[in-house]
């Protein structure tokens, strides 16, 4: 098949800096070396391309819009193209980068003390050290603020009880940024692997993100210093603010994943024959292409003025919920029309599109449901909540 | 050591050229640009024998050509590249490959440089003269065509193996040299992006028509030996005929249109 270009119909690319565009076409180029060769097979065994994880730091990827902590300082633009470009790839490997930069380095960098961050941000950036993010729970998903996970003071430490659900990079995670009430506030606390009473256990029989490691963390009686609390996290606010954090970069991420799809329809559209000439040239395949382009080109503008107001912070959560919903929503439709253009062949992991639509599936639900960011903006839009 | 490193920016190679309607040049709008392949191996080599001295040795980076070369400019800093300079004059445009190593030679003759690597070609017009020339016109040393670079104790001379048909010709060369660079010699890095970063803040030297003292007769169009009189695409491959049916069917027809189509039996 023809190699990615990207697709600039619009001529987006001239709204981007030189700067962006060359942290785009590297990402570009170690995806295209790197990921792609691999993630077919990762996905059919359900393994994560753990020897990808130290190149992937190299690069410089995780933490990359912090500032100091040996963090590369990019803008949030060039951060969302980098997220675009690896969830081209695969929705499983974007996932990793958004919860090693936006759930955990994030949480660090914005509620920690000094002490925490000179000791963990270099060692994240460096994937050192990996981490993920507990907040949602088996009985807790849109709600969190019901959430049941407990720390109790006793002396010197923490004591925490609890469970958290569908927490990616659980298992292959040595630190764990978890949220749990104290004294009936939540608050965020640093958590190592090798604390006694931590246990994490991979979900099994996954149909989506299977090359991604997505497990449940319990705790029982899990004994932890009282330095690991994150000092200036308080409430529901806080974990929430990591989400809008990794929302956004999921928006950018989509239209990576909607542009993997559509590339391949379009390439496969004109060179599949039938009825003597390529199916490109039909009617029926033309709409969906037209369809499918212009979601895309929408999905970018929307992506891309987001990032220019985040740059200059004025993105407001509610605006991160809108294009999370529409492009992530965009994203799966699109790789569910590029699976019927590629016909018995798409249900075939020697095509991309089903692996996408697979993964789109998680992503429509994870990191706020399709449904709850239908709410959020119904909210701004009436200043009326639906769900309390 | 200082080494200065050529770098040219190309037409990505998944670009379709289309020539401009008067033939006598390649349509540049939506042509993807990126740095040369082979000065990628360059560029590598060059932060490789930086990282093995650790001794303040400096990689400049060069390159001729209008505005949009910056680019390749900054991608041989984001990769490392300590400086990098950009030669740029209305008067060079046009210029052949003899006349814009003798701007090169000009630019690069008060750096002192010990060591200028460079691509073994450009992708774009496939000349590979530029290194051979800018030697030439340096007086230096060139080895052309590397594959792998094993360097004396001092530091101060090279084998270079090179590739040639059917196999490898090693070659002893003193400093300073010319040296252009191939495929297999290294694995070249990926930017990262605190390179790009850092890149962003790095001064890219210019250097016109002027700072390279040279007359505008001397340059471009006018001061080149040889002269493009036009572009012609290849002819396109004939359509291709499946011969479908028995075996001994299928060679008596093949028999048959090679005789008598293709005439060649």
């Amino acid at each position: 098949m023809k190699r990615f270009e990207g697709m600039d119909f619009m001529r987006i690319d001239e709204q981007l800096s030189e700067d962006e565009r060359l942290v785009r076409d590297t990402v570009r180029s170690f995806i295209e070396d790197e990921v792609l060769p691999v993630i077919t097979e990762h996905y059919e065994k359900g393994t994560f391309p753990t020897d990808l994880i130290r190149p992937l730091a190299e690069l410089g990827v995780f933490g990359a819009t912090i500032k100091g902590y040996e963090c590369a300082g990019v803008n949030n633009v060039a951060y969302g193209l980098m997220m675009q470009e690896l969830e081209r790839g695969d929705s499983g490997f974007r996932s990793f980068a958004s919860v090693q930069s936006a759930l955990v380095m994030y949480p660090v960098y914005t509620f920690g003390s000094d002490e925490q961050k000179d000791h963990w941000l270099p060692k994240l950036a460096k994937a050192e050290s990996i981490g993920c993010f507990g907040l949602t729970e088996p009985d807790y998903g849109s709600n969190p603020a019901g959430m049941i996970t407990r720390a109790v003071e006793d002396g010197s430490q923490y004591v925490i009880n609890g469970a958290k659900m569908w927490i990616t990079n659980g298992s292959l995670a040595d630190v764990a940024v978890v949220w749990a009430k104290l004294d009936g506030n939540i608050r965020g606390f640093i958590i190592e692997k090798d604390r006694a009473g931590f246990e994490a256990k991979e979900v099994p029989y996954k149909l989506s993100l299977r090359a991604s490691d997505t497990s449940e963390l319990v705790f029982t009686d899990c004994r932890i210093p009282k330095a690991n609390l994150l000092p200036n996290s308080g409430g529901l606010k806080s974990p929430l603010m990591c989400l809008s954090q990794a929302r956004y970069g999921i928006a950018w991420g989509a239209v990576g994943a909607a542009l993997a799809c559509f590339h391949e329809a379009l390439e496969y559209s004109k060179e599949r024959i039938q009825f003597d000439k390529p199916i490109g040239a039909y009617q029926l395949t033309q709409r969906k292409l037209a369809d499918m382009g212009t979601e895309i080109v929408l999905a970018q503008l929307m992506a891309l003025q987001l990032g220019r107001l985040k740059d200059v912070g004025k993105a407001d959560f509610t605006q991160i919920s809108m294009a999370k919903r529409n492009n992530v929503r965009k994203a799966l439709e699109i790789a569910r029309e590029s699976r019927t253009i590629l016909g018995a062949n798409g249900i075939s992991g020697e095509y991309q599109s089903m692996r996408h639509m697979c993964n789109l599936e998680s992503v429509d639900t994870y990191e706020g449901t399709y449904d709850i960011h239908t709410l959020i903006i119904g909210n701004a839009f009436t200043g009326l909540e639906a769900y309390s | 050591m200082k080494i200065g490193v050529l770098v040219k920016n190309v037409p990505d190679t998944e670009t379709k050229i289309r020539l401009t309607a008067d033939k006598q040049g390649i349509e540049t709008q939506g042509v993807k640009y990126v740095m040369n392949t082979y000065d990628e191996f360059a560029v590598e080599e060059a932060l490789k024998i930086r990282e093995r001295l650790q001794d303040g040795t400096t990689v400049t980076a060069i390159t001729l050509g209008p505005e949009r070369v910056v680019e390749t400019l900054r991608t041989a800093l984001a990769m490392g590249a300590d400086e990098a300079i950009h030669v740029d004059d209305p008067a060079f445009e046009g210029g052949d490959s003899l006349t814009n190593a003798r701007i090169i030679a000009r630019v690069v003759e008060p750096m002192g440089l010990d060591l200028i690597l460079g691509g073994k070609q450009g992708i774009d017009y496939d000349a590979a003269q530029t290194c051979s020339a800018l030697a030439e016109a340096l007086g230096t040393a060139q080895a052309l065509i590397a594959v792998e670079l094993k360097w004396s104790e001092d530091n101060q001379s090279l084998e270079v193996r090179r590739r040639i048909e059917g196999g490898d010709e090693i070659v002893h060369v003193k400093l300073p040299a010319v040296i252009s660079c191939e495929k297999g010699l290294n694995e070249p890095r990926y930017a990262s992006l605190p390179g790009i970063m850092k890149a962003k803040k790095k001064e890219i030297k210019k250097v016109d028509l002027t700072g390279v003292g040279l007359d505008s007769a001397e340059v471009g169009a006018s001061g080149s030996a040889t002269r493009v009189v036009g572009y012609s695409p290849l002819s396109e491959r004939p359509e291709c005929r499946i011969l479908e049916g028995e075996p001994v069917e299928i060679v008596k027809e093949l028999v048959r249109a090679l005789r008598e189509d293709a005439k060649v039996l």
